[in-house]
């Protein structure tokens, strides 16, 4: 895979931002802020971590991938082949989910130098890592399509998905927030995962789980669909 | 008008039409059709719809109307099975640069399906054969512009299309690396295969070709075979280099107008068809005048095609002015 090969530039750059942040809000200004839902401050903020690693992975691996193969026409190796629209983009998607949950996995193996790691419920936290580098990768896909230029590669993972992840909940418990400020994090998709992921790893929620996987599947269910359409279309790709 | 594709067709075109989004008309209804072992040149000036045509037929480009049959299989029925009949040879670039040859043609091998155990002897095969064994595990990217090009003939035959098409496939490579793949194209037309080439060098599709198209402003306005074509010439013009220079003035009367002095050791002499060349050498001789090597003047098929592209244009200046 082409991520294995620039490994230097997809494995090890999240590993240093999250070394970084350990350091920094886990072990100099967590413990002034002292225990969050009963959980150190270092402890609270792995499962937000982890997966926002996940959801950058996977988001970057496939939106640069395929607007890669766009803009070398490399794509129109496939194109012209027999290869069905669906196994294009379960191919794409296979290259996010693995770049994901590897870089998942990676930076968990550094929490754990950090911060005391037991997970409460090993196959929730393998699913939600799973099915959010599922939904982020095809969020890739689509941004790849629409992409024109490299720029439009890092508009939406620079002014949409890192605000979102900030604002999901990787640091703080939404409970902290105002009334209206918690009903409108509601609205955010990034809160559901890493709210599962936090129950996955320590045992504890902001929202329901069943909710929060719901709103998961159904992004998946909705932007696989619309990749599809779209690449049967030949949108952004074909004439 | 070709209203549908018969099995011993290896492409049938009919009433192709293509508006791109921007409003351009490509193509205004081309129809013709290529027998199955046919070596057929798709000529026409850059933005005719050589190159629209080529994309429709391989799906890199969305018809606006009209149908395409890829050995009898409708492209709009069955796209898979029509595209695992063809292998393109396309006009840009469009390999992975920073892949190795080896892994691209097995690559492709793999989006047709071709099981690896085959692919790994198909890609020796056309590796070697197109000199490019020895740069196989080499980056893409550092291979010169002729292997690149031979590279992606290797990748479009890796699964042994019954049609290859190709795509201006020698612009900008060497004159010995052309008469290379001349050769190996000729013989992969001889052992059945269909191809259908687009082409600037018109050298190269009278040599290659038995029929040809050839597409001005997105319609089809000859589509014939190449001998008949050539019936179409009224004269010829030579260029003899003659033994010693000589002064205009001893060229012989009676040839008329017909012989030109180039300068001192060159003569152009033009030959109407069904006349004899040796008449003008007899002739020549008698007045002490010989000559050390012929050639044609121009191409043929060059001769032609500005020809047409000149009554074609005057076509369409007289219905505006109507």
């Amino acid at each position: 895979m082409r991520f294995m090969r620039i490994w230097t530039q997809t494995l090890i750059p999240p590993v240093i931002t999250t070394c970084l942040y350990f350091l920094i809000f886990g072990n100099l200004i967590g413990p002034r802020i002292g225990p969050m839902q009963g959980h150190t401050y270092i402890d609270f903020i792995v499962p937000g971590l982890v997966l926002m690693s996940v959801i950058t992975g996977s988001y970057t691996n496939v939106a640069s991938s395929f607007f890669s193969a766009k803009f070398q026409r490399f794509i129109e190796e496939i194109m012209v082949s027999p290869v069905p629209s669906s196994v294009i983009l379960i191919g794409y998607l296979t290259g996010g989910v693995c770049r994901g949950v590897l870089v998942g996995i990676v930076v968990l193996l550094v929490a754990t130098v950090f911060a005391t790691v037991d997970i409460v419920h090993p196959f929730t936290t393998a699913l939600v890592i799973l099915m959010t580098s599922v939904v982020f990768s095809l969020g890739g896909m689509l941004n790849g399509m629409f992409a024109k230029k490299f720029d439009d590669v890092s508009i939406i993972p620079n002014f949409v998905l890192t605000p979102l992840i900030y604002l999901g909940g990787v640091f703080y418990s939404v409970q902290l927030l105002p009334e209206f400020w918690r009903l409108v994090s509601l609205a955010n998709p990034i809160l559901y995962v890493i709210n599962i992921a936090r129950y996955g790893f320590l045992g504890s929620s902001d929202v329901g789980i069943g909710i929060s996987f719901t709103v998961i599947l159904v992004a998946a269910a909705i932007l696989f669909t619309l990749c599809l359409v779209l690449l049967e279309r030949g949108y952004g790709i074909r004439d | 008008m070709i209203q549908s594709g018969t099995s011993n067709q290896a492409l049938s075109v009919s009433n192709l039409k293509k508006t791109y989004s921007n409003g351009r008309i490509a193509l205004k209804g081309v129809s013709f059709s290529v027998e199955e072992g046919d070596f057929y040149a798709l000529l026409g000036r850059n933005g005719a719809g050589k190159s629209t045509t080529i994309g429709i037929t391989c799906s890199l480009v969305t018809k606006s109307s009209g149908k395409v049959y890829i050995f009898g299989v409708d492209i709009d029925q069955d796209f898979g099975r029509a595209k695992s009949n063809i292998g393109l040879v396309p006009q840009e670039i469009n390999f992975n640069q920073f892949e190795t040859p080896w892994n691209i043609v097995i690559n492709h091998a793999g989006y047709y399906g071709v099981p690896r155990t085959k692919a790994l002897l198909q890609a020796e095969k056309y590796l070697t054969t197109l000199n490019l064994w020895d740069y196989r595990n080499n980056t893409a990217r550092r291979l010169s512009g002729g292997m690149k090009r031979k590279l992606m003939i290797a990748r479009a035959l890796m699964h042994e299309p019954r049609l290859l098409i190709l795509d201006e496939p020698t612009a900008g490579i060497d004159f010995e690396t052309r008469l290379s793949m001349w050769e190996f194209l000729q013989d992969l037309n001889q052992k059945g295969v269909t191809i259908i080439l687009t082409t600037h060098y018109l050298q190269e599709a009278e040599k290659l070709c038995r029929n040809v198209g050839i597409i001005e402003l997105g319609e089809l306005i000859l589509d014939s075979d190449m001998k008949s074509l050539f019936k179409q010439l009224n004269q010829e013009t030579y260029v003899l280099d003659l033994v010693q220079p000589i002064d205009s003035q001893v060229l012989p009367h009676e040839l008329n107008d017909s012989v030109r002095l180039v300068d001192p050791t060159t003569v152009e002499v033009d030959i109407a068809r069904n006349s004899s060349i040796n008449v003008v050498f007899e002739t020549l001789s008698k007045h002490n005048i010989h000559a050390i090597s012929i050639q044609t003047k121009s191409n043929r098929l060059e001769t032609l095609f500005m020809e047409l592209l000149r009554r074609e244009a005057i076509e369409m200046q007289m219905n505006q002015s109507e």
